[in-house]
């Protein structure tokens, strides 16, 4: 009996009571627990993905508004870009002689941010060049298409109001939109 | 019905004898005992794991479970801590509003909570897992490598939390590693407080004072402040993680080598 119990047997386990007595749960009965146990495994890792999934968009952005006030349009002088949203909104505010619109600061090549340069009259890309006229037309360099403009309105308070969440293409005849500039 | 029966075993007979399938599992559909077996051995995945079970392994009320719940506290620290460090910032500037941020405004909140949670859980898994390795003399020959593998898993979850408690960094945070990093310097040698310290000089210069013993690499200054917040950042984030993922490879491995696992006598 001594000597038995020598015996290092950690690893098998093989008594007489861990024989095997044949099963203990029928056929129907097994595959009912599996079902039930991949539905329970399918719907905690579904919820899990579906939380990770949600995790990764947050409810609070720390970015610049996508609509802003701009000041009153005698603010604006008349043939003039003003160049002091660019930095935190990413427009140019320009006005001519009849209208205010508010110009996107992304070039239309592959997205770098142009300068405006006052005394050649025109924004200029250091990436790769592109020019485009104080109305955004593009005239040089490889850009394909003029530059876009923003959703421009009064607000209540007679302030002008920009609202980036609507751009407006010339290549589609947008421009013609009363909602692209601002009659002064 | 014969008809249909033979196409569908076809189905599944191209299907594992296919190049994309072999590719991925290395041998066709396995269909013998044998065949079975080298497909788990051939797994990268699987082979840490016994291709045999014991009937004894399945037995809860011997193991606990405490190995596997480990492992599987680990990998949910992981996923949860991978997807804090998309919101967390480990400066002074941003890290605490980051937390009162990842609580508040970040969507499913509890994703702080259940990083916090399975760390807990995982402190006492391991002690307890430690516990009952102990209790049944499981860390005898030949398992005794694996204990030592496992005292240096359990070290580095100590540390994993440890190092994780500063980064909330709120005052709980900063003083209980002020007061746990203290500790350094008392140690023998390398602590500038410690025994033996005085002893290393050069003349009457001192080489271990406040500036150059352990207590100054860990937190990276003479007090706990920016460079400590960014380098138990990078501790706990990845430095730890990373060995400890390789040691964790060899102790499964070591397990299944050192005659799988322990069972009833």
């Amino acid at each position: 009996m001594a000597e038995e119990k020598m015996t290092p047997n950690a690893a098998v386990g093989s008594s007489a009571e861990n024989a095997y007595k044949g099963p203990e749960t029928d056929r129907r009965g097994f595959f009912n627990w599996l079902s039930l146990g991949w539905l329970a495994y399918i719907g905690v890792t579904g919820g899990f993905f579906t939380m990770i999934v949600r995790f990764l968009f947050p409810n609070v952005l720390f970015e610049p508004p996508q609509t802003f006030k701009i000041g009153f349009p005698e603010d604006f002088s008349k043939n003039s870009v003003d160049v002091k949203f660019k930095k935190q909104y990413n427009a140019w505010i320009v006005r001519d002689e009849e209208s205010i619109f508010a110009l996107s600061t992304v070039c239309t090549h592959l997205g770098c941010t142009p300068n405006w340069l006052p005394v050649e009259s025109k924004f200029k890309c250091p990436c790769h060049g592109s020019g485009f006229r104080m109305t955004g037309i593009h005239f040089e360099g490889p850009a394909p298409r003029p530059l876009e403009r923003f959703k421009i309105g009064l607000s209540n308070d007679g302030q002008i109001l920009v609202d980036k969440t609507k751009s407006f293409k010339w290549e589609k005849g947008e421009w013609e939109n009363p909602e692209s500039y601002l009659k002064v | 019905m014969a008809k249909e029966k033979n196409n569908k075993k076809s189905i599944l007979e191209t299907l594992g004898e296919s190049q994309v399938w072999k590719s991925i599992i290395r041998s066709g559909v396995p269909r013998t005992r044998r065949q079975r077996m080298h497909a788990v051995l051939g797994s990268v995945f699987l082979h840490l794991h016994p291709a045999r079970l014991p009937k004894h392994a399945v037995k809860l009320g011997y193991t606990w479970c405490m190995g596997g719940l480990s492992f599987f506290l680990f990998v949910n620290l992981t996923i949860t801590g991978i997807l804090l460090m998309f919101y967390y910032r480990p400066t002074v500037e941003y890290a605490y509003t980051d937390i009162i941020d990842l609580t508040e405004q970040v969507p499913l909140g509890i994703m702080r909570e259940l990083h916090r949670w399975a760390a807990h859980a995982m402190v006492l898994v391991v002690w307890l897992h430690m516990l009952r390795v102990f209790m049944t003399g499981s860390y005898k020959p030949p398992r005794e490598f694996n204990w030592g593998v496992g005292v240096l898993l359990m070290t580095m979850t100590m540390f994993l939390s440890f190092t994780g408690y500063l980064l909330p960094w709120d005052q709980l945070a900063i003083w209980a590693v002020t007061v746990g990093s203290n500790m350094a310097r008392a140690h023998p040698f390398i602590g500038h407080e410690g025994p033996g310290a005085s002893l290393l000089a050069i003349g009457d210069i001192n080489l271990v004072h406040i500036g150059s013993d352990v207590r100054f690499a860990l937190i990276g200054g003479r007090f706990v402040g920016e460079a400590t917040l960014l380098r138990f950042y990078v501790i706990h984030c990845i430095a730890v993680p990373f060995i400890m993922m390789i040691f964790m490879a060899v102790h499964f491995w070591r397990i299944r080598k050192d005659g799988g696992i322990s069972g009833p006598l």
